[in-house]
This record gives structure tokens, C-alpha cells and sequence, in this order.
């Protein structure tokens, strides 16, 4: 018998495996539902599949009685174009400022200790501030994403430029690259690959942060939507949207990985 | 045209004097090659002629002009790594020096200047042996390949000086030979000046016109970092024929 770190699943073993854990959690769901239902049919916390199926197809698929919309889709795309717009924004402030830190020693006496300060402050705590200069609106929805997202994003982009081998730098300087030269064709095109992965990591907090923004002051939106129907109990709207958010960030994900793959082949480890 | 003038070059970090009171004479399409245990100031030599040091004391120039004080294109470089870039590949690595050159703004040209300079690469590729592999990316190659386009990608810039920093070091032996053919011929046909620095005193003498060992003058074992290093042998080599050099290495194999 081979010690367990040598025993590597097949194929089809590793996918069962794989799959295995969702099953699992979504029969103990049923059970637990079946089992609260049989003892109060008017339960709300754990509302069967079918409860569920009915009500996102009225979310989904039924116009709302008092704006005429359907709801699911609405939100759905009032909160991507948050997040969207804030994700666009944070990526393209976070490469200007790293590759000014990383490569110009000036740039970076000035704003590395700005940037250092700046993210440590909790943009949750900076959420008031946001509401009272820049309005409910959309302005402060997305300035709060972008607060919480580009100054980590821009410090770790800073790192990897300080990663750069300075044998590439000096490489470059005695092919006669300009300073504007050195960051266009050495230093930006081996950050793309590193911003896609820094966005991909930091996707998890800039839904943290549109939910939050949402649940306090909005019309619409995935997070607004739950916590509206939080006061009713609806477990049943709430469950569809959270696994709808899930899937939406996963999809994100999958489509960065595929695009750093595709356009950034020198950066994939060889296999 | 490149003659290099050191006069009286010191270098100190500090307390620590890493190279003291240099002077040398180098003439014009010299191959120096650069001997010396490690520590004792080859490289920090290497990076003041490189501008990326400067020297504490004293004055280096080039055909009269002191060097600028950082790299540029009249001082081409390679490196024992980490000299190409890994986004290009090997076709853009070698073509980049010359799109940097005619595109101040762009940094990379198009249309006709652009096939021009990809002639002129896949040239220089050809040279060096490695057409076959222009569209690969330099993850993708040997060591060997790897130093193979770095020193193309430097020899196309045509820098009066070229400056090789253990570029064999890390290659296997049979490699290594074909490499100092490789260089004596871009040498020959390109008329640079070359300094090498070497851990391989065989390769020196194989290579160089001029053979220059760095050590230390002066000791003092109650303060090693007191005096530094020092030119203590420089040898003018005859330069032998191809046949000639490649003997002596059959002899040291044995």
C-alpha cells in the first residue's frame, strides 16, 4: 500500500470527488427542509426546492406589479455595472500608480507612503464620508470598491515591478530604452499577466464591499435585494441570490483565467 | 572605435574598499577577459564601465569622453541570466534594441521599417544559429539558446563596447565551445571592444587579447575590508586561429 500522498485520484474519481461535497450539502438541505416542514408547514428558514423554484421564477420571469421590471434581471445589472465600472477603475489606477512607484525612485519616494497609509484605512469606516460628499448615488457605491480594491491591488503590482530582474532593467537601458520607452515595452506588457491575477484575488473583497454599499443605501442591486427581503425572512430569495452572486464571481473568475491563458501564453508555467 | 581610459579609479562602500587605484590602457577592439577569485571587484568593474556603478574616485573614459553614468546603447551587456525578456519572443527580443532606437515614442515600429528591422533580426538570428527558433519564447530555450539571443539581441544594437558578465557559467562544457566561437567570430566581424568577466582562468586565455587577474595587493588580516583589489597581472595574449584554440581544450579534456 502506497502512503496516502502517493495515491492520486483518476479522471473520473477526482471529478466524483469533486462533486461529492455540493451533493452532500444540498441532501442534508433537503432532509433538514422536510423534516422543519413536516413539523410547521408555514416554516420559513428552510424553504423546500420547489418554494425556491416558484419564487425565482417570479423574480425572474414575472414583471414586478409596482416598477413593471423583472426583479432578478434588474438587480443583476445594476450591480454588475458597479462593480464593473469600480473593477475597470481600480485596475487602471492601481498599474499607473505601481509602475510610477516601481520605476521612477522619485514617483516613489512621494507616493509610497501615501499608498502604504491609505490602504490601511478600512473603507467600510471611509462608507459615511462617501455617502455625505459624494451622495446615495452610484458615484459612492463605486468610489467605495475602488477605496477598498486599488491600493492593494497597486501595492502588490508595485512588488512585482520591484520583482522585475534588474539584469532586464539595465538590459534594456543599453538597447537605448527612454524611461517612457522601459515602462511600454518592458515593464507593462509583464504586468498585464499580474494585474489579471491581482484582480482575480481581489474579487472576493469588491463584492464584499457592493453588498455592503447596497444593503445601506440603494434601489436596486443584488445585495440591496437581500437585505430588503431579510425582514420578511425570505430565505427563499435569499438562497437563489446568494447562489447567484457565487456563480457570477465564479464565471469572473474563470473569465480572467481564460483570458490571462490566451493572451499571456509566455506567463503560463510550462507543463 | 572604442579605446577605454581607467585612471585611478577607487571604489569604496563605506569602510570597505572593494577595488583600489586602477589604471588601464585598453585599445581599441581589445578582447579583455577579467580573472579574479569572487568578491575581489571583477563584476564592480564590470557595472562602473556598465554606468550602473559609479567609480568613488578617479575618471573612466571612453575614446577620450568620460562615461555617461548610466547605461547606454554605446555599452552593450549580457548577462550570466536573467538579460532577456520573457514576454518577447526570440524574433522580438533580438528586434526590440532596433525598434527602441527608431520609434522614441511608440517603442516598436510598424509597416515598412518594421519588416526592415525584422530582416535585419532574422539576420542576426541566422549568425547565431538560432532562426529555428525566432517564435519561441526564451522559457522555452536551453541556456546555451538563451545566451545564444541575448548576445544577439546586444550585438545588433553594434555597441562600441560590449561587456560580458560569467556569460558561460552556467553552461555545459560542450556549449561552452561552441560560444567562444561564436563570440570570437561577432567580435572579429563587429570590431567591438569586449570585457569578460571569467571563473574560468582556460577560457580567459582561450579568448582574450588581454588578460587582466584582480586580487588584492595589500592585506590586512585584522581588517580584510581595508585595502582592495587591484590589477596584479595584465597579459597580452597572441591571438591564435581557431584551430589553435580548440586544441589546447581537447588536451585539457584529457
Amino acid at each position: 500500500m502506497r502512503r496516502l500522498i502517493n495515491q492520486h485520484p483518476g479522471r473520473a474519481t477526482g471529478l466524483v470527488l469533486g462533486v461529492l461535497p455540493f451533493v452532500a450539502l444540498l441532501f442534508v438541505y433537503v432532509i433538514a427542509s422536510q423534516l422543519r416542514l413536516a413539523e410547521n408547514a408555514g416554516d420559513k428558514l428552510l424553504p423546500s426546492l420547489g418554494t425556491i423554484a416558484d419564487t425565482f421564477h417570479s423574480y425572474a420571469f414575472e414583471a414586478d406589479r409596482r416598477s413593471g421590471q423583472l426583479l432578478f434581471w434588474a438587480d443583476t445589472w445594476a450591480s454588475l455595472k458597479r462593480i464593473g465600472a469600480a473593477l475597470g477603475i481600480s485596475a487602471m489606477l492601481a498599474l499607473v500608480l505601481a509602475v510610477c512607484i516601481g520605476v521612477i525612485p522619485r514617483a516613489r519616494a512621494l507616493l509610497s507612503p501615501l499608498l502604504n497609509t491609505v490602504a490601511m484605512i478600512p473603507p467600510l469606516a471611509v462608507l459615511p464620508i462617501l455617502f455625505i460628499v459624494l451622495g446615495l448615488e452610484e458615484t459612492s457605491k463605486i468610489a467605495l470598491i475602488v477605496i477598498g480594491v486599488a491600493p492593494c491591488v497597486a501595492r502588490d503590482l508595485a512588488l512585482r515591478v520591484a520583482e522585475l530582474p534588474r539584469e532586464q532593467i539595465i538590459k534594456a537601458q543599453t538597447l537605448g530604452a527612454s524611461t517612457w520607452q522601459l515602462i511600454l515595452r518592458v515593464v507593462l506588457p509583464q504586468l498585464w499577466p499580474r494585474l489579471i491575477d491581482a484582480m482575480r484575488l481581489s474579487m472576493g473583497s469588491a463584492w464584499l464591499f457592493l453588498i455592503a454599499a447596497e444593503a445601506i443605501a440603494s434601489t436596486q442591486g443584488l445585495g440591496y435585494r437581500i437585505f430588503l427581503v431579510r425582514r420578511y425572512l425570505a430565505m427563499d430569495v435569499i438562497l437563489p441570490y446568494v447562489l447567484w452572486i457565487t456563480v457570477l464571481a465564479l464565471l469572473a473568475d474563470f473569465a480572467l483565467r481564460s483570458l490571462r491563458a490566451h493572451a499571456f501564453h509566455w506567463a503560463e508555467p510550462e507543463r | 572605435m572604442a579605446t577605454v581610459s581607467v585612471r585611478n579609479v577607487w571604489k569604496e562602500y563605506g569602510a570597505q574598499v572593494v577595488l583600489e587605484n586602477l589604471r588601464l590602457e585598453i585599445a581599441d577592439h581589445e578582447f579583455v577577459t577579467i580573472v579574479g577569485a569572487s568578491g575581489c571587484g571583477k563584476t564592480t568593474f564590470l557595472k562602473m564601465l556598465l554606468g550602473m556603478e559609479q567609480p568613488t574616485r578617479g575618471q573612466i573614459l571612453i575614446d577620450g569622453q568620460p562615461i555617461r553614468p548610466e547605461p547606454d546603447p554605446d555599452r552593450g551587456v549580457v548577462f550570466q541570466r536573467y538579460s532577456s525578456f520573457p514576454h518577447l519572443t526570440v524574433l522580438e527580443n533580438v528586434m526590440l534594441g532596433l525598434e527602441l532606437k527608431a520609434a522614441r515614442l511608440a517603442g516598436r515600429l510598424f509597416g515598412g521599417a518594421r519588416r526592415t528591422a525584422r530582416e535585419a533580426a532574422l539576420a542576426m538570428l541566422e549568425s547565431v544559429g538560432l532562426a529555428h527558433a525566432r517564435d519561441r519564447y526564451p522559457a522555452q530555450l536551453s541556456g546555451g539558446m538563451q545566451q545564444r539571443m541575448s548576445i544577439a539581441q546586444a550585438v545588433i544594437c553594434k555597441p562600441k563596447i560590449l561587456l560580458l558578465d560569467e556569460p558561460f557559467g552556467a553552461l555545459d562544457p560542450g556549449v561552452t565551445a561552441d560560444m567562444h566561437q561564436l563570440i570570437l567570430r561577432l567580435w572579429t566581424e563587429n570590431r567591438m571592444t569586449i570585457f569578460m568577466v571569467s571563473h574560468d582562468i582556460q577560457e580567459s586565455f582561450l579568448l582574450g587579447t588581454r588578460l587582466l587577474t584582480f586580487d588584492k595587493l595589500r592585506h590586512d588580516p585584522q581588517s580584510p575590508e581595508a585595502y582592495g583589489a587591484s590589477v596584479t597581472y595584465d597579459l597580452k595574449l597572441e591571438r591564435r586561429s581557431r584551430e589553435e584554440i580548440d586544441a589546447p581544450k581537447i588536451a585539457v579534456g584529457a
